[in-house]
């Protein structure tokens, strides 16, 4: 058994040196009745030759990004990923140690979680960032707690053009612990309808979430965000689910979001069938002690050297137990890696033009579809991903299939008042040649 | 000559990769996007060649330890060896490229994976149904104790406390806090395991859930589990396991037959899966029939040998992240389970308490064994007789940096003083064993003989004792341009 080396004359030895018999007596304290006495019903064991070949059988029924042209985001965006990423995500040293508790043992994870903490500050313009949670729907729902911690109150309003996975993670994780959850609408322009936010926020309002670009696509009004935040006591929480945005769009610290939380799947990170990801996590410094997650500082050895360590572990579960800022103990940090590896390449001017691309691609599918005679379900500007009205958004997926599209993402499926809107992602991974056909067949089943 | 930060790297205007062509050079951004959308200062992110990245990251991964590099017995966090074959199978394109709002048809190899180490879960543990949704083991903590929750509510009853022994992960306060429960902490009996009086003193109707781990927190398995699983049920309340441990119970107990009706395993710790410089992780919690009404959607279920997504659940609880949960965590845990079969994860459980059997018994002398009860796949001890030469465990623990080993974990579980936590896992070889316990050996005298040796190490990582009370103070938790540098 490879996994296990010991040869029966290493485990005669121990049992020798133990003073029992066999290894059966190790568990002789467990009450018999308890005791399982047969084989667990699994599978015949497999060589590694076998395994391959199942693994590979089971691989080929899958039918992903590669036999097709996807056009799928709504939080799950298809970006091209520099060989630097994986090359050095690959390595045992990277993968195989745990959570950093000896940092004089783990400099190399430590140092990279302090370049992406600040990696992180500088594309949110926030300033502080941890070293990741598990998602940017935990991230958010996480975001939403810590409000409540810092203003001591009892409700957040969501727009409810925030991805609506995100928006039932936030009430699974508040509703339990006794806090409420309400929603504001979005108007017909897709934008969240700020108006109607204002008059619903009270004084048991912890803080208001958006985000941005939100759920259809849509760049919310920020300037109306930044003098709502400035007008009305409550926090604004921001929350980025395609960060590559970031390159072309407004961070958060500009329109004075107090926490700005993501989804970082973006950087560096595959498809994965919609996990692991990564959950960003950004705040103003004055909310440092009141953050979840772990969080990186840089400090000096006995000889004066520079290091990293975890700290202010005192607001963690570990020393704090029942009255911690939050129970996570695992969290993303690979993927937060992978993040670091994924921006050091693309450096400062890579980043701009990739979020340029994206822009510029997004805008010339929706610009073809127009001249086709495509309406957009919501006349607002967008970044990468937008919405279409069509008669059928299924049929258009399911005829897509046929012909080596995945067409989109039907918005009925979460907006049963939608139910002509198809939203569509574009991103730099499309080539000019393939949108147009993809126009071009849109254009063939829109009537359909 | 210590390593630099990416940001102190590198020259402006450098640029890391090829990035994809602009094919819409005429298109101009301004003219696309309202000018007070648009960002005005632009991120101070690296500039480096692609050498110049893949340098840095090499060289910081070389002053980590890790499973591949050094034994690692950091006790409660099952650091066991990382079969290769999991990583090179769970990057084939046909997983790593799905979407996860594919239409299902596309997607039945990944859900098959998903359908059926859902039912080998199930079957390891004793239970009917799960969800593999949850991100880590404290994610699922939470999960599970928000199916009590739900499964109490739609009974009619609310219920406001769960107790806990003293001894329990620090996760386990944390997650019922974050549910919603108040934690009832109750004190381990002198042997270490829970004390039965104070368990039945503390249960009434307001009780949700007892939350336990078996074998506990010392390692030392609960001999009254049936027990305290029946006190538990007489007022009504459930039984929750922390499957932090499992390692030590493949094929050989199973917390579903012990009478616990919610388990969460932990896939990165039991089920080989590796650790990630602290994750991801993957955390799936396993019910008893009467909770499975309440977990998260979507359930994977099978209907004419096809896969589907069940979101038609009214009861569930919801979601505790966005889409299904960390799938090549997954797939790493399925090949893992494969490959075992029943008798090989039986014979993992057996070799790894073995192997902590005989590390306890070879130290237990020369440090200090608070509970004298045979450990499971992890033992604690103390180094408490050493504070007499001024000698701390966090001494010991770096002293073993020096001897190339990663420490276990230390000061916990908390009711231990100066605890020494030692998880070694079925995968080390004797020979890995007998240098780790001369290792252990050779400091108990050094911190007798030559404890300033202890109190200065480590003396050959890459930086030596780092001042984490400083870290704290002076608050540094990102770099800045000129004054990120010594």
């Amino acid at each position: 058994m490879p996994f296990i080396p010991h040869t029966q004359e290493d485990e005669r030895e121990i049992l020798d040196s133990l003073g029992i018999k066999n290894k059966e007596e190790l568990f002789s304290h467990i009450p018999q009745e308890i005791r399982l006495n047969r084989p667990l019903h699994l599978p015949q064991p497999l060589s590694e030759v076998e395994i391959e070949k199942e693994i590979q059988k089971i691989a080929s029924v899958n039918k992903g990004v590669n036999g097709y042209i996807s056009f799928l985001g709504g939080g799950s965006y298809n970006h091209w990923i520099p060989s630097t990423v994986e090359s050095i995500l690959s390595r045992g040293e990277i993968f195989s140690p745990y959570t950093p508790y000896q940092p004089e043992a783990s400099q190399g994870t430590l140092t990279i979680l302090f370049e992406f903490q600040t990696m992180m500050c500088e594309l949110f313009e926030m300033e502080v960032s941890n070293a990741s949670v598990y998602d940017g729907a935990s991230a958010l729902a996480e975001a939403c707690l810590m409000a409540l911690r810092i203003t001591k109150k009892e409700e957040v309003i969501l727009s409810s053009a925030i991805h609506p996975e995100y928006r039932t993670v936030v009430k699974t994780y508040l509703q339990s612990a006794g806090f409420r959850v309400k929603e504001t609408p979005f108007k017909k322009n897709g934008k969240t309808d700020l108006e109607t936010l204002e008059r619903n926020i009270s004084n048991d309002t912890a803080a208001f979430a958006i985000q941005n670009p939100n759920f259809f696509g849509v760049i919310e009004d920020l300037e109306g965000l930044k003098k709502l935040r400035e007008s009305k006591d409550i926090l604004l929480i921001s929350c980025i689910v395609e960060p590559i945005s970031l390159g072309v769009l407004k961070p958060p610290g500009s329109y004075k979001s107090d926490i700005a939380v993501g989804e970082g799947k973006s950087f560096g990170i595959p498809l994965n069938f919609g996990g692991p990801y990564l959950g960003i996590f950004t705040s103003k410094m004055e909310y440092v002690r009141n953050m979840p997650g772990r969080i990186v500082g840089e400090t000096i050895d006995i000889e004066g050297k520079r290091g990293f360590v975890l700290t202010l572990s005192t607001r963690e579960q570990h020393i704090r137990r029942a009255k911690a800022t939050s129970n996570i103990c695992t969290n993303h940090n690979m993927c937060a890696i992978a993040a670091t590896i994924y921006l050091a390449s693309v450096g400062k001017n890579g980043f701009k033009k990739i979020s340029e691309i994206n822009l510029k691609k997004a805008h010339f599918l929706a610009r073809e579809l127009r001249k086709r005679g495509f309406e957009l379900l919501f006349d607002s500007p967008f970044y990468n991903e937008f919405a279409i009205k069509l008669r059928s958004p299924e049929r258009a997926l399911n005829t897509g299939l046929e012909r080596g599209f995945i067409a989109g993402l039907p918005l009925k499926r979460f907006y049963p008042e939608l139910e002509e809107g198809l939203l569509i992602n574009v991103t730099e991974v499309h080539d000019v040649l393939s949108l147009e056909k993809f126009a071009d067949f849109l254009e063939e089943v829109k009537d359909a | 000559m210590p390593e630099k930060l990416i940001f102190e790297l590198g020259r402006r205007d450098r640029e890391g990769v090829s990035v994809p062509q602009d094919e819409l050079k005429t298109l101009n951004i301004e003219e696309l996007l309202p000018k007070d959308f648009l960002r005005d200062k632009q991120p101070c992110l690296p500039e480096v060649s692609e050498i110049e990245v893949v340098r840095h990251y090499t060289r910081l991964s070389q002053l980590n330890f890790c499973v591949d590099t050094h034994f690692y017995p950091l006790g409660s966090c099952t650091m066991k060896y990382n079969p290769r074959i999991g990583e090179k199978l769970s990057s084939l394109s046909e997983f790593t490229n799905l979407h996860p709002y594919e239409p299902e048809e596309l997607v039945q190899g990944a859900l098959k994976i998903m359908f059926e180490l859902g039912k080998y879960l199930c079957e390891i543990g004793g239970f009917d149904a799960i969800t593999l949704q949850p991100s880590a083991g404290a994610h699922g903590e939470l999960t599970g104790l928000l199916l009590i929750r739900a499964y109490h509510e739609y009974k009619g009853k609310k219920r406001s406390k769960v107790i806990i022994p003293d001894s329990a992960h620090g996760t386990n306060p944390a997650s019922c806090t974050l549910a919603g429960y108040k934690a009832i902490e109750i004190k381990s009996g002198k042997d270490g395991c829970i004390d039965i009086d104070r368990l039945r003193e503390e249960l009434d109707e307001e009780v949700a859930a007892v939350m336990i781990t078996n074998p506990n927190t010392l390692g030392i398995f609960e001999e009254n589990i049936l027990k305290i699983a029946e006190l538990t049920h007489s007022v009504g309340a459930l039984l929750y396991g922390d499957g932090a441990n499992m390692n030590a119970l493949m094929g050989i107990s199973r917390p579903g037959d012990m009478g616990f009706d919610v388990l969460h395993f932990n896939l990165h710790k039991t089920f080989s899966a590796p650790h990630g410089g602290g994750g991801p992780g993957s955390g799936p919690v396993a019910v008893k029939r009467d909770l499975e009404p309440f977990l998260p959607v979507p359930v994977i279920v099978e209907r004419d040998g096809k896969y589907h997504l069940d979101y038609n659940r009214p009861l569930s609880i919801g979601k505790v992240k966005s889409f299904y949960g960390n799938f090549p965590v997954m797939l790493k845990a399925y090949i893992y389970i494969r490959m075992m079969g029943s008798e090989g994860l039986k014979k993992a459980s057996e070799n790894a308490v073995l192997n902590a059997r005989y590390i306890i018994s070879k130290v237990k002398n020369d440090y200090d064994l608070p509970y004298d009860k045979p450990p499971m796949h992890e033992g604690v001890i103390s180094g408490r007789k050493f504070k007499e030469y001024g000698i701390k465990t966090l001494d010991i623990a770096k002293r073993l940096l020096d001897y190339g080993f990663h420490p276990p974990t230390i000061y916990f579980p908390l009711i231990v003083e100066e605890a020494l936590m030692i998880e070694p896992t079925e995968t080390e070889t004797k020979e890995t064993l007998d240098a780790f316990i001369n290792a252990m050996l050779n400091i108990a005298n050094e911190a007798k003989n030559n404890p300033e040796l202890l109190k200065n190490a480590p003396h050959k990582t890459p930086v030596r004792r780092l001042d984490e009370v400083k870290a704290a103070r002076d608050l540094k938790l990102r770099w800045v341009e000129n004054k990120g540098g010594l």
